[in-house]
């Protein structure tokens, strides 16, 4: 029993790890985009602060650049951004890239006003920029 | 003061755990009886303690006492009454020790109710008990004391997160708590059988009727935070594949396979060893949950605590019970005899084939959950494992399950006869594929998979029901003699069919949810109306209000068809002025025929609003069928017998399954 169990075990890690192939989403950076530029129509997770002064609401669409203080990358979005979407903070945007330009189709901020995305704060701070602790919640 | 004494009454339930621990398993091992019988003296007592001081910690935060420190993190002197109350569990030390409550209630139910168990499995159990406990008060205690104070005292408190003050969030945490930890009894009565290296089909009796409450209380409070989820963070979604909600459905799968092979072993001896690894499986999928939830490795609104301190101190104590369970299993279970041989082609083998497609559905989403997690600890690449996975993975699995789940209680114990199964469900087949066809048809050829989804549900509402109507021998015998079988059928079997139909409720609400949804984002002026699946919604304006403790602005929407109003709704933007955050609140209206859900975006500058809005067809049925579902166990649980192996099982469980 415990055998058919694993054997069934198997199999299913085995279409587990076709499927991962296929649909994990990396995260990366402005920065990381510059360095390893993923290719144009390949889903990833971008993430870093949300640049002063770049929100621009366009009807339903918005237009705003994500930075990483060394790189930046503008992102456009349509649809109504979380509410804690706002200048100078973290943001985790989801889509593809399309002639420079990040085509999000989620848009992620945890629903806290300090919250920095945990990918963001380590990106940050090893670049030196940002200082706060794990988290201050 | 009030603090005080509750941090003494911890420490106290903390002495009585630590002899709940040890002195009755001393005793069974001495076959000392006395020392046995104290179990039920120290697992009540340890009950009365560690409630006592979760009643201080909610006195403390009812008084608004800002000189707790757990009081002015969470809490707000205008805060609602309902939810000053609530939120001593909306953080983190609050929840834990709400944990232990729950715990020790579990405990302290068997020490009053368990008369006719074996006084040896009984002492081992409620030890094992004790041990949890003393872990998890020891955690309490050294890392996440709720009752440490704050000096100076400040004027008032930090309010609760804004998206959790809300009722139905107030009642998931209890409900999934009650879930996760009374798995623990079957933990605890698998590890005592181990200990005593005898089990037989009386076990499975005594522990099925806890995994099928622990089983009940957890349906309905993942139920309940998806539907939290959906109306409370504006996304229109109910199920995310969020790590969180995995942490919560990984035991839940598991559960449900312990549920149905703790069923072979009752009736036929057989599983045994397969059900104890399960029963121990399944705990530790509940305290991987607590760990991934409190620990703060994963980043989301349940992490309430990121703290190094705490994660390590959690991950021990998985690794000591989970390895412990583990390591005592592979030493001991050579030992328990098997019995109750059966052919392949028997309800024993579909319950096997229910446990390997579970167990398997609970591996993947397990590797969904943890890989980008091992993965990032590893290669420091960060990686996300979202929706796409889950349904290349989860999907599979499970539809071959349910297509197997009406042929399982047709099926004779020993040996079923699987032609004859067939034939009889004919009927059912020919129903499901008739009305896959019909939707097919009436959606212009719409989307194959989604009409095949249909027949799926339906044969499984149809299955459940025709098992029944098979039973009574319904139009094959006079309606007289249907009706005396019908009442003379067990309440297991009417619960059974309950619980298999609601699974199809549930499957319907999710594909007519999925594949017929329709989304529109738009900005929308004053006085403008936009036609969305047939209603008119007439944007009438945004006007401002007060609650007790936000301002909100707030969107008016008038809805008719045919020219009839048919509702009026009222999403909004609230900002909560402690917490200096905002929350949207979408407006909803529930029509027979699905949800109209309407989300109000930022002002565009020009006067209109940015406007989201969805016609959800269908998706009540998600909640509605898990809640038949929780129904199905609680008829289940009303079946004579269980009482037989637990007198009295109907005061423990007079409410556990609230209607809707």
């Amino acid at each position: 029993m415990i055998g058919l169990a694993m054997g069934a075990l198997t199999v299913a890690a085995s279409l587990v790890f076709v499927a991962l192939e296929d649909t994990i989403v990396f995260f990366y950076s402005p920065s990381d985009i510059v360095d390893k530029y993923p290719d144009v129509g390949t889903r990833f997770r971008l993430g870093g602060l949300v640049a002063e002064g770049s929100i621009d609401r366009k009807g339903e669409y918005v237009e705003f650049v994500v930075t990483d203080t060394a790189n930046q990358l503008p992102v456009t979005f349509e649809g109504i951004l979380p509410d804690l979407f706002r200048e100078g903070q973290g943001v985790v945007a989801e889509g593809t890239l399309s002639n420079g330009i990040f085509v999000a189709d989620t848009v992620l901020a945890k629903h806290d006003e300090n919250y920095m995305p945990a990918e963001v704060a380590d990106k940050l701070r090893e670049q030196g920029y940002w200082q706060g602790g794990e988290d201050e919640e | 003061m009030i603090a005080e004494i509750g941090h003494f009454a911890t420490l106290l339930a903390l002495a009585f755990a630590l002899m709940q621990g040890s002195l009755p398993i001393w005793g069974a091992y001495k076959g000392d009886t006395r020392l046995m019988e104290s179990a039920r003296a120290f697992a009540i007592g340890q009950f009365l303690f560690v409630s006592f001081a979760f009643a201080c910690l909610v006195a403390v935060y009812v008084r608004s006492d800002f000189s707790v420190l757990n009081v002015w993190q969470n809490s707000h002197s205008a805060k609602p009454l309902i939810f000053k109350i609530t939120g001593s569990w909306g953080n983190h030390e609050g929840s834990m020790l709400l944990w232990v409550v729950i715990l020790a209630f579990f405990g302290a139910l068997v020490a009053l109710f368990g008369n006719n168990l074996p006084a040896r499995l009984r002492a081992n159990a409620l030890g094992v008990q004790g041990w949890i406990s003393i872990a998890f008060l020891f955690f309490i205690l050294a890392t996440s004391n709720p009752f440490a104070r704050l000096s100076p005292v400040p004027f008032d408190g930090q309010d609760l997160n804004p998206i959790l003050q809300d009722i139905s969030l107030a009642i998931h945490p209890p409900l999934l708590y009650a879930g996760y930890v009374g798995f623990s009894m079957a933990f605890s009565f698998a590890i005592a059988a181990l200990i005593e290296g005898k089990i037989d089909a009386a076990w499975a009796r005594w522990v099925r009727p806890w995994t099928l409450i622990a089983w009940m209380f957890l349906t309905a409070g993942i139920s309940m935070g998806s539907w939290w989820a959906y109306y409370e963070l504006g996304w229109g979604g109910w199920w995310f594949w969020d790590p969180v909600e995995n942490a919560s459905f990984m035991p839940w799968l598991a559960g449900t396979a312990l549920l149905h092979s703790a069923l072979v072993m009752e009736r036929r001896a057989a599983l045994k060893v397969w059900t104890i690894l399960l029963a121990i499986l399944t705990f530790s999928l509940s305290l991987l949950g607590t760990f991934l939830v409190r620990s703060g490795v994963l980043t989301s609104v349940h992490a309430f605590a990121v703290d190094a301190e705490r994660g390590v101190f959690i991950l021990a104590i998985m690794a000591v019970f989970i390895g412990g369970a583990l390591a005592l299993f592979a030493w001991r279970a050579p030992l328990l005899r098997q019995g109750g041989l059966f052919a392949p082609v028997s309800r024993e083998g579909a319950l096997v084939l229910n446990n390997l497609f579970l167990a398997t559905a609970a591996g993947t989403v397990l590797i969904g959950t943890l890989y980008p997690l091992v993965l990032e600890a590893l290669t420091g690449e960060k990686i996300s494992v979202g929706a796409p996975f889950f349904n290349k993975t989860f999907g599979p699995t499970m539809i071959p399950l349910l297509m197997l789940v009406p042929f399982g209680p047709m099926m004779a114990w020993k040996r079923g006869d699987l032609l004859g199964t067939s034939q009889r469900l004919m009927v059912v087949a020919a129903l499901a594929l008739v009305t896959a066809g019909a939707v097919y048809w009436s959606f212009n050829g719409g989307p194959v998979l989604a009409a095949l989804g249909v027949g799926l549900a339906v044969w499984l509402i149809g299955g459940a029901i025709f098992e029944i109507l098979w039973r009574v021998k319904f139009m094959r015998a006079p309606v007289a003699e249907s009706w005396r079988r019908a009442g003379g059928l067990p309440r297991s079997s009417w619960g059974t069919m309950t619980a298999h139909a609601g699974i199809g409720v549930v499957l319907l609400g999710i594909v007519s949810a999925t594949a017929w949804r329709t989304e529109v984002i738009t900005t929308m002026n004053p006085g403008e109306t936009l036609t969305v699946a047939g209603n008119d919604i007439t944007f009438e304006g945004v006007s401002p209000r007060q609650g007790p403790n936000y301002s909100e602005d707030v969107g008016q929407f008038t809805v008719r068809r045919d020219g009839l109003v048919v509702a009026r709704l009222e999403p909004a933007k609230r900002f909560y002025s402690v917490r200096r955050q905002p929350t949207t609140e979408a407006g909803i209206k529930s029509f027979i025929g699905g949800d109209l859900y309407v989300v109000l975006g930022d002002p565009t500058g020009d006067g209109s609003y940015v406007v989201r809005i969805y016609d959800n067809p269908l998706v009540t049925l998600i909640w509605i069928g898990t809640y038949i579902m929780v129904l199905g166990g609680a008829v289940s649980l009303s079946d004579r017998r269980f009482r037989i192996g637990v007198p009295r099982r109907r005061r423990v469980v007079a409410n556990p399954a609230p209607a809707e």
